[in-house]
């Protein structure tokens, strides 16, 4: 377990860096010069040059990635074009927003899923099978804003039902906080419904179609635990790691749904950093949201690592 | 619902579940139907026997005879598509298609217990043994700690030798032969009325196949169970079955006492059958094999008669109006057969004796291998495949290479080809010339010499490409053959495997098995090879389509002039091909010499023991040697000699486990690799099961 | 020659009949998923080509009378803030996402093939990179990562199609990675390799024909998601800037609005997105179904 662990970490440090050179990529050289998008078109070349060497992007790129790197191992996010102070506390902030939504999407989303899926395994081939399929799989693929924006227009406006925007203000109750995240996780739950009832399905099938399912019904036990006892344990091997991907989906979904309500999320932290091309920031956000998959992948292989014993306890005697 | 049980120290629970009078099976007039696409399709028909308390029943057929439907039907787990629709089942005297939920549940729990083919998949991965066997018990009523000793003690009974060990081991951790004994303690340990064996040693190999085969054999005295036997290998059905039924594309076309329907069969596709399996002394130019011309019917063909009638060499037109009823021939025999008294005389299809031109063997061997290893490094460790093998093969001649799982010899056949590496010092040469590591070292001439016909056609053929594109690409590519030339070639190609034009334009999956494999056959011909590997091309087949393959084999082998290296788990038929044997353990020859050599003796103690292991229609040999234990592993492989660990005639002066034997030349032709000098294996074997010589066990 | 290859029989051997009787199309044609999802399929692509002529306004015109006024009989649809027919914009915005999102698609599922080949015939260094690549690009959304592009490079027809085109390339390649890989392990390949043939021609000539199935199946599937793509980066703000209207650049323009009661404006070109995208995917759905059944 230990040596896997070991290769797990290593493997996900190894991605990370890759993703920090595209971050940089993207972020850095791409717009090739900042002075002359801060401060604008009409701005005097001796302002831009000025600019640019305070922000050290007229140094070779090399120095300029390990610096930024290094300043980031160190926790300095760097400081935002916009604001002009340390971009860290906007991170932290906004992640503890984006988690209580997510957190609400995902305690929705889970066991909705799971159980789709395992229903319509259940029913393979009938009509409830494919309609719980065919609802996830268009769910899914309907965009987060189109969502949003039926459910607002059912719920918030025509018959105005629930907030439209989801923060409560500050100092609001656990309850009230509740009812103005509704709406947003709304988008997020439908489109992550459709990838884990999959899983779930697909996992339940294989498990179904089993040598060792049939040894279990043939043993005269009820259908019910048949289910329970045998099958559900290896079909929801898989469904944990697929889980843990779709906190990928969760986040992109974060942009959309903050953006349309108005949330002070990552998500929206993100994209205003874009629009108004604060580069520190919007590296920093991307990072941190890359690091989040990781961890959450990682937890999920590990999971998936001590459930499965073939995994776990090793071949033949 | 039974109360706590009285268990006997067995382990079992009273069998209490049924009338004393009641056979333990009766089937009568079944029909089982599948709706395909919207058609009904009859899977089995007019299909009726009994099996009696503590008899042992085999089923015997083919692919698509039915037998697997049969098993499914008697346990009412027949897909949602198949339906029992005509006939009565009757087991323990319970009726298991008239009954509820709840018991149907007890009839399963309780009166009828299947093991299957895959030990390993039948057990739940995610779950220990133990919990999975007690499991058994609890639903006979006993609690958790009572269920777990009876666990214990039926472990026992299926002599597993450290039953506590593996009670607590996850199902991916034994190995198949143990995993199987866990299945059918499974089985056994609800006291059924009826057990049933579907193609339960498939799988498994010879020696491990022989040890569970004595423990069903072994239980069934201790235990009021009758059996109900599946299985495609008569052989096996012959060692283990008081009675036999023939089915042939879903019906029951002969029945009767085991040993007589082996020895004097009463219907024309028994004889077929049986004409179609190698026995003793049938060699490809003496006593050939005989094939049953024809095809299996399709689903969804017109049956207005005899269901054989298509086949049968000894047809006439009563057999085609109607369907032939169950004569009786005998006492408690039947046969389905208009004809049934002449098929003692049944003509053959094809003649007993040909003459194959004389082998030309030359000095020098086509093939040598020195000193050819094969390790193979994984996180698991290093494996040795292959150590230090010298072998020859010479030219035009068959060399049989046979072994269990582990001996290496796919992978010495993949060295030869050049599909794997050897390690290095590995000298293997071809006609004097030393060839390349891989196929990227070879040249055109050595990759035209050595060619391989694949145990799976459908893994070895391409299911996109025709069959004209799959035989005209060695053509073109080997022979450097193109235009009319190209086309004379392939059409006399297609003429030698016994196809035909029209075949050429279809692809893989409208043929058949045997037509597949005589396409790989072609394709592996078509580059004039000097050297041609069949791994195993037999064992996918049906039994009746092996004996025309291999003929073929034999025939294109005289009129190509080519040198097979024959691999087989199958002992008969290897026999049956082969000029010489090679026999690996554990990545090591331990045995090389003429075939009938090595087959009467005297032999290598592992040959002795896989010839006696493997069940025979001539007769069981009475001194079966069993081996103890399992294959060792070959990562950690025993010191000196390999096979000491399970060697029943292991010296007791203790140079068998310090040093490992060379390959000598004990007789002029005959190599072995054993510490035991000839004559006193001469003596041993020809004595038979005398424990004077044998050292204790491990 | 002997007696033997002479006198013996030949089989009789009936032609098995095919699984597939059918061609695939036909049996598309049965299942009404595919027919639902083709038909709104092509309704969309009849109005990105003929869009003007079946609009019954001018997208473009402006109606200074009648802005935000809510669904009529004049203005199905309604109209949005600069008096313009929502129907008509609805119509006509289709044109757009039907052209840069096949054309992504189609970038990256023929990239993606190819390398996929590769990775899963060779293995070795360039598979192990490739996927280390692969999961680096996975750690985040395809949207976040297009955004990022699009935000560093600006957002044009070209562009777009350039970064989603290389964004699903690793995708794509990963399935037809594992589809090659299954392919692998049948012994053809060994078959191929013993006649001396060279990498190439067993990757395009033995492989691709027996992964082509998947490759269809992806397609549709990524073609699914380069239509979320488009229209969310549109919403945000970063659609492309052509000349005519688009469903995510007119839900940018007026979701504002939403607070304050206008939701017509908003409400269509999204219902529009959502048809779209779920016609895609029933598409896409019965399309797996034939191809494994």
């Amino acid at each position: 377990m230990g040596r896997y662990l070991l290769r797990r970490l290593g493997l996900a440090i190894v991605t990370l860096w890759i993703l920090s050179l595209i971050v940089f990529f993207a972020g850095q050289i791409l717009p090739g010069n900042p002075a002359r998008a801060i401060l604008g078109n009409l701005a005097a070349p001796s302002a831009v040059r000025a600019l640019n060497h305070q922000l050290g992007v007229d140094r070779p790129l090399v120095t300029q990635y390990l610096s930024w790197l290094g300043g980031l191992l160190h926790g300095n996010m760097g400081k935002s074009y916009t604001y002009q102070s340390a971009v860290e506390p906007f991170i932290r902030a906004a992640l503890i927003n984006s988690a209580k939504l997510a957190a609400l999407a995902l305690v929705v989303i889970v066991p909705l899923g799971i159980l789709g899926g395992v229903i319509a395994a259940l029913n393979y081939g009938r009509a409830l099978d494919r309609l719980i399929s065919l609802t996830g799989s268009s769910a899914a693929t309907v965009p987060e804003f189109v969502s949003g924006i039926v459910v607002i227009v059912i719920f918030g406006v025509t018959l105005k039902v629930l907030p439209v925007t989801a923060a409560a203000g500050a100092g609001a109750s656990f309850f009230t906080q509740l009812k103005y995240l509704i709406l947003p996780a709304v988008p997020l739950v439908l489109v992550l419904f459709g990838y884990i009832a999959r899983m779930a399905r697909a996992g339940t099938i294989e498990a179904l179609e089993s040598d060792y399912a049939r040894t279990a019904t043939l043993k005269g036990l009820k259908r019910s635990v048949v289910i329970r006892r045998h099958i559900l344990r290896n079909s929801l091997l898989p469904t944990i790691t697929v889980i843990a991907t779709q906190t990928g989906y969760l986040i992109g979904g974060l942009i959309v749904v903050e953006t349309l309500f108005n949330y002070q999320g990552i998500g929206k932290l993100i994209f205003s950093a874009a629009t108004a091309k604060d580069f520190p920031m919007l590296e920093a956000g991307v990072l941190t949201i890359g690091v989040v998959y990781m961890v959450a992948t990682l937890a999920a292989d590990l999971l998936t690592f001590s459930l499965n014993p073939r995994l776990r306890v090793g071949g033949m005697e | 619902m039974t109360g706590p049980s009285q268990a006997d120290r067995a382990g079992q629970a009273p069998a209490a579940t049924y009338e004393p009078a009641a056979p333990a099976l009766q089937v009568g007039h079944v029909d089982v139907t599948y709706r395909v696409r919207g058609q009904d399709r009859l899977a089995l028909r007019d299909v009726s026997f009994e099996i009696g308390r503590n008899e042992s029943y085999g089923l015997v057929g083919e692919s698509g005879s039915g037998k697997s439907t049969m098993a499914l039907a008697l346990t009412r787990y027949l897909p949602r598509n198949g339906r029992v629709s005509a006939g009565s089942i009757s087991v323990g005297g319970r009726d298991p298609l008239a009954m509820n939920r709840s018991a149907l549940r007890d009839f399963r729990a309780r009166t009828v217990s299947m093991v299957y083919q895959e030990p390993g998949k039948a057990l739940n991965p995610s779950i220990r043994v133990g919990r999975q066997l007690g499991e058994v018990y609890e639903i006979a009523g006993s609690d958790k700690t009572e269920a777990e000793a009876r666990s214990v003690a039926m472990l026992r009974k299926v002599q597993i030798a450290d039953p506590g060990r593996v009670m607590d081991a996850y199902p991916h951790q034994l190995s198949g032969g143990m995993a199987q004994r866990v299945v059918i303690a499974m089985a056994l340990a609800a006291s059924p009325s009826l057990l049933i064996l579907d193609e339960p040693t498939t799988a498994l190999d010879a020696t491990v196949e022989a040890e569970v085969l004595d423990l069903v054999a072994g239980l069934r005295d201790e235990v009021d169970t009758s059996v109900l036997f599946i299985s495609h290998n008569l052989a096996v059905i012959a060692k283990m079955c008081d009675r036999v039924g023939v089915l042939y594309a879903g019906e029951l076309i002969e029945e009767g006492p085991a040993s007589q329907v082996f020895d004097e069969p009463r219907h024309p596709y028994t004889v077929g059958l049986l004409r179609c399996i190698p026995r003793q002394g049938q060699r490809k130019d003496h006593g050939r094999l005989d094939a049953i011309p024809g095809f299996l019917p399709q689903p969804g063909d017109d049956r207005a008669g005899c269901v054989f009638a298509p086949r049968c060499p000894i047809v006439v037109e009563q057999c085609r109006e109607s369907p032939p009823p169950a004569f009786d021939v005998g006492p408690d025999r039947t046969s389905r057969c208009y004809r049934h008294e002449e098929t003692a005389d049944m003509p053959r299809s094809t003649p007993s004796d040909i003459t194959l031109p004389a082998q030309a063997f030359e000095a020098e061997p086509v093939v040598t291998m020195r000193d050819l290893s094969k390790t193979f490094t994984s996180r698991a460790g290093r494996v040795g495949a292959l150590a230090h093998v010298n072998l020859d093969i010479r030219t035009g001649e068959t060399l049989g290479l046979v072994g269990e799982s582990g001996s290496g010899k796919t992978t010495l056949a993949r060295v030869l080809l050049g599909l794997t590496t050897p390690d290095e010092g590995s000298k293997v040469s071809l006609k004097g010339q030393p060839l390349g590591p891989d196929l990227a070292h070879r040249g055109r001439e050595q990759l035209k010499s050595l060619q391989i016909v694949f145990q799976n056609p459908d893994s070895a053929l391409n299911r996109r490409h025709t069959v004209r594109r799959l035989i005209s690409r060695p053509l073109a590519k080997l022979a450097g053959l193109s235009g009319t030339a190209l086309q004379d070639r392939l059409m006399s190609l297609v003429a030698s495997v016994r196809m035909e034009e029209r075949h050429l334009s279809l692809r893989p999956s409208q043929l058949s098995g045997g037509l597949k494999q005589r396409v790989a056959i072609a394709r592996a011909f078509g580059g004039n090879p000097r050297i041609v590997v069949c791994d195993e091309p037999t064992s996918a087949l049906d039994v009746s389509v092996q004996a025309a393959i291999l003929n073929l084999l034999a025939d294109l082998q005289a009129k190509e002039r080519v040198t097979y290296l024959f691999i087989s788990h199958d002992l008969g038929v290897v026999r049956y091909l082969s000029d010489r044997i090679a026999v690996l353990y554990l990545g090591r020859i331990m045995e090389t010499g003429p075939a009938e050599r090595v087959f009467a003796g005297p032999h290598h103690p592992y040959t002795e023991a896989l010839l006696s292991a493997v069940p025979s229609l001539d007769g069981q040999r009475l001194d079966r040697i069993k081996l103890t234990g399992e294959i060792p592993s070959a990562a950690d492989p025993p010191s000196g000699c390999v096979f000491h660990t399970r060697c029943p005639r292991r010296l007791s002066s203790g140079i068998c486990e310090s040093t490992e034997p060379p390959l000598a030349e004990v007789e002029p032709g005959h190599l072995m690799s054993c510490h035991i000098p000839l004559d006193e294996l001469r003596l041993m074997q020809n004595i038979g099961a005398s424990d004077d010589n044998r050292a204790p066990g491990p | 020659m002997t007696d033997a290859v002479a006198t013996a029989p030949a089989e009789i051997v009936p032609v098995l009949p095919t699984r597939r009787e059918l061609p695939i199309w036909r049996l598309l044609l049965r299942r009404p998923s595919f027919v639902i999802g083709a038909a709104i399929l092509l309704f969309w692509i009849v109005c990105a080509i003929f869009g003007n002529a079946i609009a019954p306004h001018d997208p473009l015109a402006q109606d200074l009378l009648r802005l935000n006024k809510p669904p009529s009989a004049a203005h199905w649809f309604g109209t949005d803030p600069l008096g313009r027919d929502v129907l008509s914009r609805v119509i006509v915005g289709s044109r757009t996402i039907l052209i840069v999102t096949p054309l992504a698609t189609l970038l990256g599922t023929v990239l993606g093939t190819a390398l996929g080949l590769a990775m899963g015939y060779f293995g070795g260094l360039l598979d192990a990179l490739v996927s280390r690549l692969v999961e680096a690009v996975l750690a985040l959304p395809a949207v976040i990562i297009i955004f990022m592009f699009v935000v560093a490079l600006g957002s044009s027809v070209r562009t777009l199609i350039i970064v989603i085109g290389f964004i699903f390339t690793p995708l794509v390649a990963r399935t037809v990675r594992s589809s090659v890989q299954v392919e692998r392990q049948l012994d053809y390949l060994s078959s191929a390799r013993l006649l001396g043939e060279r990498p190439a021609r067993i990757m395009f000539v033995e492989i691709l024909p027996n992964v082509i199935p998947t490759v269809v199946v992806e397609f549709t599937v990524r073609l699914g998601y380069a239509i979320f793509a488009v229209a969310t980066l549109a919403f945000l703000g970063f659609g492309v800037q052509l000349s005519t209207p688009s469903w995510g650049s007119d839900i940018n323009a007026s979701y504002g609005l939403l607070g304050a009661g206008y939701w017509w404006e908003t409400l269509f070109p999204a219902l529009a997105i959502a048809s779209l995208v779920i016609a895609i995917n029933l598409v896409a759905d019965s399309t797996q179904q034939v191809v494994a059944g």
